[in-house]
């Protein structure tokens, strides 16, 4: 069964996790820009892991007949200071032309600060000037319920349509929200903090599978680059129907991410 | 899409799937409050708080628990902080 894990970051991750990525099924991933664990020491190191994004991880996925696109931003645990965020806003204009480039994010709140909420409005804003699609990185644990309405919140006041912004992260307690005010959710498979595949298959038997994706997230923390084809299995194994693990897993991601006009399965 | 899919388990059929992973859960939390106890401290974590909140949320009947412990261990303030101070979150909120 073939599947889109529409949130990875594999330049955290190894060239075997693509080799074992495509044997599971895997044909395309989308790979937002994030927090590399640590904090980088000027607006330059940006540029780097751009041309990263950009140039080397598409390289990377096609040797294994996977399609790479990312997503740009300053992720919001490097938000804290403005000026500098402001610096690394500057230059994703310049990589938006890039063929992989398909939209704005992770961005979001990780604390829910005051700067925090002033970078995310301005990528917001970004993004509403430049039409481009945006992707939403809802904070962790005990933050995530406050984080997610603040961010609702501010994207109501851009002029953004929530069918384009898809907000990630969300559980129990944040997905009804999130989809009754139109937008897009993601549920991510972690085996410690937010869904496992079984609480996903859980709420997917609740919420049903409208404008809701799986990814897995893998990054450099505890993470598994094969959670959605593990969450394929759980669904199947409680006797669902091929066609809704193709619709959580596949039709979906492809429908919102064809919306950036890059995106496609070859 | 716009049903919602049945769940195609009966109980039996849930529970024997599922009862020997989360028997183990409950051994690992039972493990978890003695390896505190057996610290001696007296000084009762807000964290220890919040779980024995939890545990009672999980002794009632209604469905929707997993939400309404995920509410029990959120920020239900409303305005952003002044200033982020710390990246990591503590898994419930803290004490002000």
């Amino acid at each position: 069964m073939t599947y889109i894990d529409p949130h990875i970051h594999m330049v955290s991750r190894t060239t075997d996790d693509y080799q074992r990525m495509a044997q599971a099924g895997c044909v395309a991933i989308t790979e937002p820009a994030f927090w590399a664990g640590y904090d980088r020491s000027s607006p330059q190191g940006f540029y780097d892991y751009f041309r990263q994004l950009t140039d080397t991880e598409p390289k990377r996925a096609a040797f294994y007949g996977i399609q790479h696109h990312c997503w740009l931003c300053i992720n919001p645990k490097e938000a804290e200071d403005p000026a500098f965020a402001r610096e690394v806003i500057s230059m994703i204009p310049e990589f938006l032309t890039c063929e992989n480039v398909i939209g704005i994010g992770e961005i979001g709140l990780n604390k829910n600060s005051k700067n925090e909420m002033i970078i995310l409005e301005e990528q917001l804003n970004l993004a509403q000037e430049l039409e481009q699609l945006v992707l939403v990185h809802t904070p962790h644990l005990e933050d995530k319920l406050k984080g997610t309405r603040l961010i609702m919140d501010a994207i109501d006041n851009t002029s953004l349509d929530p069918n384009r912004v898809l907000i990630d992260h969300v559980e129990e307690h944040t997905i009804r929200e999130v989809l009754d005010r139109g937008f897009w959710a993601g549920m991510t498979l972690y085996p410690d903090t937010k869904c496992t595949p079984e609480r996903a298959a859980d709420i997917i038997e609740m919420h049903g599978t409208d404008r809701l994706w799986i990814n897995s997230a893998g990054d450099w923390g505890p993470s598994d680059p094969l959670a959605v084809p593990k969450c394929q299995v759980e669904l199947a194994s409680r006797g669902h129907a091929a066609a809704l693990i193709d619709t959580i897993s596949f039709d979906n991601p492809c429908t919102f991410l064809s919306q950036s006009g890059k995106f496609s399965i070859e | 899409m716009g049903t919602k899919p049945e769940n195609p388990m009966s109980q039996s059929e849930v529970i024997d799937r599922y009862f020997l992973e989360h028997r183990a859960k409950v051994l690992d939390i039972a493990a978890f409050l003695d390896r505190v106890d057996r610290c001696g401290s007296e000084e009762d974590d807000f964290r220890m708080v919040a779980i024995r909140t939890c545990i009672e949320e999980l002794l009632t009947n209604e469905p929707g628990r997993a939400e309404r412990i995920l509410l029990l261990l959120s920020d239900h303030t409303n305005d952003p902080i002044d200033s982020a101070g710390m990246k990591g979150a503590c898994g419930a909120p803290p004490p002000e």
